[in-house]
């Protein structure tokens, strides 16, 4: 046994290269990234028995991830919240088809919305796909779960989920790690149709899987995960999910509750001990991170005033992360404070670095936009998403993944002229390029700027899918040759961009624009290993 | 033993460096520790936040309470004010003097360095000037360290050891550099001790 200063994310890494993994699958994302970097860099990712390299998306890693267990090996799937929503699809329908080999899909949450458009709850889609789902509340259980979810997912048939948060992901804290497995054999599946949802098969896989939800709360019931810790006072008993036990814990500076506490970190809900708590104490406070998910599946239909407090009846505050204060609040033990900030503090919001290449596209872009009128220009989830920031003000969307090129063609539809997409080479790829086959299958006029950075830069610079052939990936999708264009974004080359740009606005059909400069974060790092090398 | 420290800075600027190098100080001397960290937008030139929990006893919370951190250690000094509603009624604010200005509405210096001496246990450094003098211009945090060490509760010896584990790769020559940055802002507080 040895000890490692992991970040959660790590842990579920490690956990997950003990767990004899034969592959993980990802597309960048916060909080999720560092699950995939970690086990890029460990040593069974040098020795190359192990599948680390990024996916197109998390739709395309969810479904590669799914092959893997059809083979009979284990296999883990990382995203962020937003991420399950494009992998939804084989998401919900790997709950039907099973699985061969253990399968876990692992969702990092991001309440408060540090780096996310917003602060969807994955328990939900747990609970929707009505499969088991593991939430750890420190570094060390997210460790253990990732490796018992992978047995928890053959032992019966199913992909598990492991739901984090933000502050656990990026979280460092020493763990104990245990024996590593060796990697499952090669196994095709004992049954040839077992993932052939064809209706007929799909109906039986269901039953199957329905059958299976006594067995998930048997395990939830008597989880060490699912924990209930007696208190002398009853006036109040405390129910808490994943890292809000620790909140809970601090604010008791003796790190014991005189309340008693049931301590969930396994889905589907114990029943039984959900009523213990119940029955055996006044009221109930439930403090979770994230939306009131236990606290909605506790009211039930009859709103109970007096007896539930949580989220919905403002006992914790309706949206946004947990904290200690919060909890304290929540308890009427305010924890005051001593000093507040001066008034006179500016806001330091992020910001695209100096000498970015998005600096001068969109220098050009507001250029050409201002002799059309302003909202006309749709973009993207980036950096260059700070352009909507001043002093650039030059974008008016951002909303899911590839819904640049998409809104700019509905816009299009509508008769708004001009009407501009703004979307980066590794958003293109990983959502873009079927709406682009859209725009030109209609030869609609629209004006698609993909910004190529060669990078996912946003989340630390992890090579992009397009592999620089996004000129070939446009051609190949029906853009017209001659409206496929290359820009070198450089203040030098200020007036070119305009002139291109406004050819191709004025162009009454589909055109890319590619402004084509390596992502200053890379290129920095790049070079120093160059360096290093030298 | 505890100590909760509050470090902060803009995006870029390498707090986690400066939390790396206190966090394998503590580990060193045989205490626990908890690290949370800023990944992701934030890191691109806005205001960032680690908290550091350092422990010889269980550590639960990830994040530090407000009204409850031992230290604000900061790499700038309007940073050095932002996350203050943390700091202890005794605790010790300590920034360097050097704005990083990004923002077109960034306060007057003097204004940000009179607020942070009004808070009993103030210390303002210029970590960049020393780094500096000392012809290392990129150990100004590790100057800022330094500062910090008289009220870490960790002994200087393992404080070097923390430095020697984070740049021993970079060869000997740096890791002295590095230390000698310790050493000189360390003295500066405890100049201003007396």
């Amino acid at each position: 046994m040895s000890k490692a200063l992991l970040l959660g994310d790590e842990a579920i890494g490690q956990g997950a290269l003990d767990a004899g993994i034969s592959g993980i699958y990802a597309y960048p994302g916060t909080p999720s990234t560092e699950i995939m970097e970690y086990v890029q860099k460990s040593k069974r990712a040098k020795e190359n028995n192990l599948h680390c390299k990024w996916s197109a998306n998390e739709k395309t890693a969810m479904e590669a991830a799914l092959g893997m267990s059809y083979a009979g090996k284990r296999a883990i799937v990382c995203m962020k919240h937003v991420g399950l929503n494009v992998a939804a699809d084989p998401f919900m329908n790997s709950a039907i088809t099973g699985v061969n080999g253990g399968l876990v899909i692992t969702v990092a949450d991001d309440p408060s919305m540090h780096s996310s458009q917003n602060e969807q709850d994955s328990r939900y889609y747990g609970k929707f796909a009505q499969i088991p789902v593991l939430e750890p509340s420190n570094q060390q259980e997210a460790y253990d779960m990732t490796r018992e979810a992978f047995a928890l997912s053959e032992k019966y048939g199913s992909p598990v989920s492991i739901r984090i948060t933000t502050r656990l992901a990026h979280s460092r804290f020493g763990v104990n790690l245990s024996e590593p497995e060796p990697p499952n054999d090669l196994r095709l599946p004992g049954d040839p149709k077992q993932f052939v949802l064809l209706p007929s098969i799909a109906k039986k896989r269901y039953k199957i899987l329905l059958r299976s939800q006594d067995h998930f709360e048997d395990e939830a019931e008597n989880s060490k995960y699912n924990k209930f810790i007696d208190g002398n006072d009853k006036r109040v008993g405390i129910i808490t999910t994943g890292i809000a036990f620790n909140y809970l814990m601090e604010i008791f500076h003796e790190g014991f509750s005189p309340h008693p506490v049931l301590k969930i970190g396994q889905y589907p809900l114990p029943k039984k001990l959900l009523n213990k708590i119940f029955n055996e104490t006044q009221s109930l406070l439930v403090l979770e991170e994230g939306y009131p998910f236990v606290e909605e599946y506790l009211r039930g239909v009859i709103f109970n005033e007096n007896k539930i407090h949580g989220r919905l009846d403002g006992t914790v505050p309706r949206d946004g992360e947990l904290n200690p204060n919060i909890v304290a609040k929540a308890l009427g033990k305010e924890i005051s404070t001593n000093y507040s900030p001066p008034e006179f503090l500016a806001n330091r919001p992020p910001e695209l670095c100096p000498g970015c290449g998005h600096r001068d596209l969109y220098d050009a872009l507001n250029d050409v936009m201002k002799d059309y009128g302003p909202q006309r220009v749709f973009s993207d989830i980036g950096c260059y998403t700070l352009g909507a920031l001043p002093p650039y003000n030059a974008i008016n969307s951002c909303v899911d993944m590839g819904a640049s090129i998409t809104m700019a063609k509905g816009a299009a539809d509508a008769g708004v002229r001009p009407s501009v997409a703004v979307i980066g080479d590794s958003t293109f790829t990983h959502s873009g390029m079927t709406g682009l086959l859209d725009a030109a299958n209609e030869n609609s006029p629209v004006t698609v700027i993909i910004l190529d950075n060669a990078a996912v830069a946003m989340t630390g610079g992890q090579p992009s899918a397009g592999e620089g052939r996004i000129e070939q990936i446009c051609i190949g999708v029906g853009v017209k040759p001659e409206h496929v264009r290359t820009v070198i974004p450089l203040p030098k080359n200020h007036d070119e961009m305009v002139r291109v740009i406004k050819e191709e606005i004025e162009y009454d059909g589909l055109s890319v624009i590619i402004a084509q400069r390596e992502c200053i974060q890379t290129l920095v790092a790049r070079k120093k290993r160059m360096r290093k090398k030298k | 033993m505890k100590k909760d420290i509050i470090l902060a800075g803009v995006g870029g600027q390498g707090i986690l460096s400066v939390a790396a190098v206190i966090g394998l100080a503590a580990l060193d001397y045989g205490l626990e520790i908890k690290q949370s960290e800023v990944h992701g937008m934030s890191q691109r030139g806005g205001a960032v936040i680690s908290h550091l929990r350092i422990s010889d006893g269980i550590i639960h919370s990830d994040l530090i309470p407000e009204g409850e951190a031992d230290m604000i250690l900061s790499v700038e000094p309007m940073e050095a004010l932002r996350y203050l509603s943390f700091l202890k009624q005794d605790g010790w604010l300590i920034s360097n003097t050097k704005p990083f200005v990004n923002v077109p509405d960034y306060p007057p210096v003097e204004k940000l360095l009179e607020e942070i001496n009004s808070v009993p246990n103030s210390l303002t450094i210029d970590a960049d000037g020393i780094a500096k003098r000392l012809k290392s211009p990129r150990s100004t945090n590790i100057v800022i360290v330094g500062s910090a060490s008289p009220y870490l509760g960790i002994p200087i010896e393992n404080i070097e050891n923390g430095i020697r584990q984070i740049f021993g790769r970079k060869g000997e020559d740096v890791v002295n550099l590095n230390i000698s940055a310790l050493h000189a802002g360390r003295e500066i507080a405890l100049q201003e001790k007396q």
